[in-house]
């Protein structure tokens, strides 16, 4: 109990980096479990276009009258896995790598660094909508692996700096003279002294990678359909949604929605930095 | 050192001497390597453009078939009449042919535009991409500095809270829902601005010249992308010239410059500012890359003739010249924002000069 509580203390003592951690939550389950309770509402209403909020639909209608809550509610779960996967995919690239060329050396070192610099000179989004023409109907995964493969250099360049201080610290010196082996040395000694590092920028890959991925399906550049964030956004101004008063509700959505997840992210990684560093902490 | 060595190797050393003098010019090396980028960028994009699904007379088929109603047969004979490019000669032929008119300064003329050359194409997109965004990083950049020292010199007060809120607001929130909002909002619902007359780089009609009425209406054409460039970057130049400003406050040279009874806006300025201030232009070239990268997104919202647009147009017509063309020059606009940044970054700091 006293534990629980200790936890709870420590979550809520960053009030900002908290509510961004309510945020993600909320958005993960609204956008995992919500379409369980959320009926998504595909039946054409022509005499309800364009209606505003009311108890019936909660975000209005959109431009054949259907309701745009429901369309917020199924259109999450894409973004976020997408999100996800590539920041996990970029990620660990970048900490292999960067481990691997800070404690390989020599050929190896300058071979990474070289292809780091080459993959951060060509110019990312261009690439990425020239790339995303090789993406099939709908096919999450390959997006996910298309926008991890191309967005690890500037954390590997990052982690390679931190691996090559932090191996002449103290105790990894220690962990030498004992002999305690590299694996030993690299798992137990230098990745937990990254773990907050690479936690927070994890999350800043998810980030680059919603504002990639929706900017690629807005611009109709991923043949992606169905219910997506980024699929409104994309249809809402191609219906020409903005030029209508009354269709504020349908354009606005999404952009909200993609804009608080952003936010909740961001905000969390506040928190995330202070569970980490306990010397950021003042009391506890 | 050499004298404990055999003869034998001295021979090889001499013809690599010339190698190894321009491996030592900094320079040069730089060059080098900005040359070797540049190649390599080349290369990639041209096999990488060729291996999207869809070949640019499919992609022109398909229009002619979606929006004026053509038979199949119909469509490929236009297609057909407009295109006279070797599709069939191989990807190696081709690639060389490129790299050869590509050393004569050839980009090689447009699929689409018939006989347009690349060249002439940029060079009508990229000064408005080049204008927009740097007006929008030079004012993002001085602003943010000086908010940024003044959020410094009062950390902790209500304008610095409030400051600091909106400056990781505005950079969490991608820019092109930034630019959505402000249509939205100013545009549309607010009605502040015409948005439809401010679409495009400039009024149909006006001749580019050095007149006020000129430089007014490219500014006027140029404010809503430039009002979204500015949001949306300068909160991370405030937060960070806040902390350098902070740590540099710190220091000792400061507490000398005090001591020694200096004027408050000298230490302000030559002391405090400019030390300050130089990490933040090694972000400034990186920023640029991203920004000329990224403006495909904005310039779609606006409707603004960069060379964001061109890319865009291309990428759906399948215009692998254009499209080259358009990396090419954004790589180079990144090579080059990395070239400046160094040398400024030395001016400013004579500690790094070389």
């Amino acid at each position: 109990m006293e534990s629980l509580r200790r936890t709870f203390r420590l979550l809520t003592y960053n009030k900002v980096g908290f509510i961004g951690l309510l945020g993600v939550i909320f958005f993960v389950l609204m956008a995992f479990v919500g379409p369980y309770f959320v009926p998504l509402d595909t039946k054409t209403k022509v005499d309800k276009i364009y209606e505003p909020p009311s108890k019936t639909f909660w975000l209005g209608t959109d431009s054949e009258g259907r309701d745009i809550f429901s369309q917020i509610v199924h259109g999450g779960k894409d973004v976020l896995v997408v999100a996800f996967l590539a920041g996990i995919i970029s990620t660990t690239i970048a900490v292999v790598l960067g481990s691997l060329s800070a404690l390989a050396g020599g050929g190896v070192d300058g071979l990474i660094m070289a292809l780091a610099d080459i993959v951060l000179t060509i110019p990312q989004f261009p690439l990425l909508a020239v790339l995303a023409g090789l993406v099939k109907f709908n096919n999450v995964t390959l997006l996910a692996v298309i926008l991890g493969v191309l967005s690890w250099p500037a954390l590997t360049r990052a982690i390679r700096a931190q691996v090559l201080s932090l191996r002449e610290r103290e105790f990894v010196e220690a962990a030498r003279a004992l002999d305690l082996g590299t694996k030993h040395i690299i798992l137990k000694e230098i990745l937990p002294n990254m773990m907050s590092y690479i936690a927070i920028n994890l999350i800043f890959a998810m980030t680059a990678a919603i504002y990639a991925q929706v900017g690629l399906v807005f611009l109709g550049l991923v043949p992606f359909s169905g219910h997506n964030w980024g699929v409104m956004l994309s249809l809402a101004w191609t219906r020409g949604a903005i030029f209508f008063k009354d269709s504020l509700w349908y354009i606005m959505s999404p952009v909200a929605a993609i804009a608080l997840f952003q936010l909740s992210l961001i905000s969390f990684t506040r928190l995330l930095e202070e569970i980490f560093n306990p010397r950021l902490r003042t009391s506890v | 050192m050499s004298t404990v060595q055999p003869a034998q190797e001295e021979a090889p050393q001499k013809t690599s001497s010339w190698l190894q003098r321009i491996w030592r010019n900094y320079m040069l090396r730089r060059v080098a390597a900005a040359l070797f980028k540049i190649w390599i960028v080349i290369t990639l994009t041209f096999f990488i453009v060729r291996l999207m699904p869809t070949n640019p007379i499919d992609a022109y088929v398909n229009e002619l078939m979606d929006q004026y109603g053509f038979s199949y047969e119909e469509a490929k004979d236009q297609a057909a009449a407009l295109f006279n490019i070797d599709l069939d000669s191989s990807l190696w032929d081709q690639y060389v042919q490129y790299m050869a008119n590509l050393l004569h300064g050839d980009l090689g003329t447009s699929y689409r535009s018939k006989g347009t050359p690349v060249i002439k194409m940029i060079a009508k997109f990229l000064p408005w991409t080049l204008f927009s965004v740097g007006v929008s990083l030079l004012i993002s950049f001085t602003l943010g500095i000086l908010l940024g020292m003044i959020m410094a010199y009062r950390r902790e007060s209500l304008l610095d809270h409030t400051l600091s809120a909106l400056a990781s607001i505005f950079s969490a929130i991608p820019n092109y829902l930034v630019g959505m909002m402000i249509l939205v909002f100013l545009g549309v619902q607010w009605k502040i601005f015409p948005i439809t007359k401010m679409r495009g780089s400039m009024s149909p009609g006006m001749k580019p010249a050095f007149t006020w009425a000129f430089i007014k209406d490219i500014f006027y054409h140029a404010l809503l992308p430039i009002l979204t460039y500015v949001l949306t970057t300068i909160g991370t130049w405030m937060l960070a010239m806040k902390s350098s400003t902070i740590s540099t406050l710190g220091e000792d040279y400061i507490t000398v410059a005090k001591a020694r009874g200096l004027p408050e806006r000298r230490i302000v300025t030559a002391y405090v500012g400019r030390n300050a201030s130089l990490p933040l232009f090694t972000q400034l070239a990186i920023s640029i890359g991203f920004i000329v990268g990224g403006s495909a997104l904005i310039e779609f919202i606006f409707v603004y003739q960069g060379v964001g647009q061109l890319l865009l147009s291309s990428i759906n017509t399948r215009d692998y010249p254009v499209m080259q063309g358009v990396f090419l020059v954004i790589t180079i606009a990144v090579i080059l924002a990395n070239f400046l940044a160094d040398f400024v970054y030395g001016w400013l700091d004579p500690r790094i000069r070389i």
